[in-house]
């Protein structure tokens, strides 16, 4: 997604994406100079609490329950300190942030700390007045999830009834207050055939911003990987068409895609380098490098609670483990492309090899990487397998069954 | 279909233009990194100095040739050149939905 982002001699432009993969992406000389002592973009999971039970959930696998959030007073000094120390843009994420009652009154930090406010939200609870106070209390931008474009998908993918028609409200209601509106398609081999529709249906919406986000499979979607990867020629028409969408509607939508690294032969810059740009904090106060770090059981996270943001940026060990090159073994170690792609993503590394450290399996310079597409595209091949739900009872069921890593080519 | 320059909706810019910020953008002085920062939705983007001044005449009243003349005026440069340039700048920043007219 970094090609459209330069504008022209005078305007480098940097993008600080929810994504979780994504991060911070851009020019590196205009993002190194952005990040150098803080970071520019911070996804705050305020709960894990959601009316929605998507099988690719971006969230731990181990949810948080509401006893362990952060209170509101813990999350407003947090958006305060993230204002002083730099940090430019805030996403309220979860779970749905909307679950937690005081929503405004941590839009209200966030925007007098100086942030530009994200709300990543469902959208099925949201009601229009509610809305309304959040935009006067500094709410800069509303990205709304849509399951699918058909009615039946998205009730089916998301477990809940009803719930586009709810979503269009929600989503007309944000551009009719002026607000701009990110559509986000999570896309999988069940409304992998609607990425045309979910274009059609972001313009006839009005929405500034398309995010076709390929799911990435960690966590949640690591289960459900069955049920969920597409075929490699799914995948690839769907990004043929979203390139041609993009050329067409210039000016009308922008389109961000995020791509299944599966089937690529280079490994995503994932965060725009560990430790770089972006920060995570889970609903109990723990701040992460990326949202998926904790599914890398070496590492020990602080926690907002117990120490200042800066300090957890600038010292803490979960910041410092894979920042820069220096942790990296080969082929990465000795890679043209190290200072580019930083080995790929740290969580996929550990999920596929069981070493953190190794080069992130996506990369066709992994010894893994040729098992690990074998493995997507028999996936792909067979009917796809019924969804695990992201609910708490079926966290506690996965926590049991541990997975056999894949074996390195000889 | 593809033909770009018949989007509809997509904002053509010309010397009679009269560009505007959407509200939604935030032109901001980044104290922290001594630079001017413009934030837009899980966008930052980095103006240079006559980036910044271009966009701070985009109010909508004024059009692309009178912030043209007021830039030639301040950095003595021909009005013809200069025009031409905040033309590109801003024809570029309408293709990513940061400029409207």
């Amino acid at each position: 997604m970094t090609e459209d982002l330069r504008i022209d001699g005078h305007i480098q432009g940097i993008a600080v994406d929810d994504e979780p993969t994504t991060g911070v992406v851009g020019n590196e000389d205009e993002a190194a100079e952005l990040c150098a002592l803080a970071p520019v973009g911070l996804l705050a999971e305020l709960t894990h609490r959601c009316p929605l039970q998507c099988p690719y959930c971006s969230n731990p696998v181990e949810l948080e329950g509401a006893k362990n959030e952060l209170t509101t007073e813990e999350w407003c000094s947090v958006m305060r300190q993230a204002g002083e120390m730099g940090i430019l843009q805030v996403h309220l994420s979860g779970g749905e942030p909307c679950a937690r009652k005081d929503l405004e009154e941590i839009v209200k930090a966030a925007s007098e700390a100086g942030l530009y406010t994200n709300l990543i939200t469902a959208g099925v609870t949201l009601k229009r007045d509610r809305l309304e106070t959040l935009q006067k209390l500094g709410l800069d931008h509303v990205q709304v999830s849509f399951q699918d474009v058909d009615p039946a998908g998205a009730d089916k993918i998301g477990a809940y009834p009803n719930a586009l028609q709810k979503k269009l409200d929600v989503a007309r209601w944000v551009t009719e207050l002026g607000m701009p509106l990110t559509v986000n398609a999570p896309i999988h081999r069940h409304n992998i055939h609607n990425v045309p529709r979910y274009i059609d249906m972001s313009v006839e919406l009005g929405a500034q911003r398309l995010e076709v986000a390929h799911a990435q499979y960690y966590g949640w979607a690591f289960l459900n990987r069955a049920a969920l990867i597409p075929t490699y020629e799914d995948t690839v028409a769907s990004i043929e068409y979203v390139e041609a969408a993009r050329e067409r509607l210039k000016g009308v939508l922008t389109i961000d895609m995020v791509v299944p690294d599966y089937y690529a032969k280079r490994p995503k810059p994932c965060m725009g380098g560990w430790g770089k740009g972006f920060m995570n904090i889970t609903p109990a106060g723990k701040v992460l490098p990326c949202h998926a770090a904790e599914s890398i059981p070496e590492l020990e996270f602080d926690n907002a609670r117990d120490r200042k943001l800066v300090d957890i940026w600038m010292n803490g060990d979960a910041f410092n483990a894979f920042r820069g090159t220096e942790w990296m073994k080969e082929p990465c170690r000795s890679c043209a492309f190290k200072e580019v792609d930083y080995g790929g993503c740290r969580c996929q590394a550990m999920a596929i090899t069981k070493d953190p450290r190794n080069t992130d399996p996506a990369c066709a310079l992994s010894p893994y990487h040729a098992e690990m597409v074998k493995l997507a595209k028999d996936e792909a091949a067979k009917p796809a397998t019924e969804f695990i739900y992201r609910n708490p009872r079926n966290a506690a069921e996965a926590g049991k069954a541990a997975d056999e890593p894949l074996v390195p080519a000889e | 279909m593809t033909n770009k320059t018949e989007t509809p909706g997509r904002l053509i810019v010309s010397r009679e233009s009269k560009p505007q910020m959407p509200p939604y953008l935030k032109l901001r002085h980044d104290a922290g990194r001594g630079r001017w920062v413009l934030l837009a939705p899980e966008r930052i983007l980095t103006p240079d100095q006559i980036a910044v001044e271009v966009l701070q005449l985009c109010d909508g009243k004024r059009t692309v040739e009178d912030i043209a003349a007021k830039l030639a005026e301040e950095y003595s440069a021909p009005v013809d050149v200069i025009a031409k340039d905040v033309v590109e700048l801003l024809q570029d920043l309408a293709d990513k939905g940061y400029i409207k007219a």
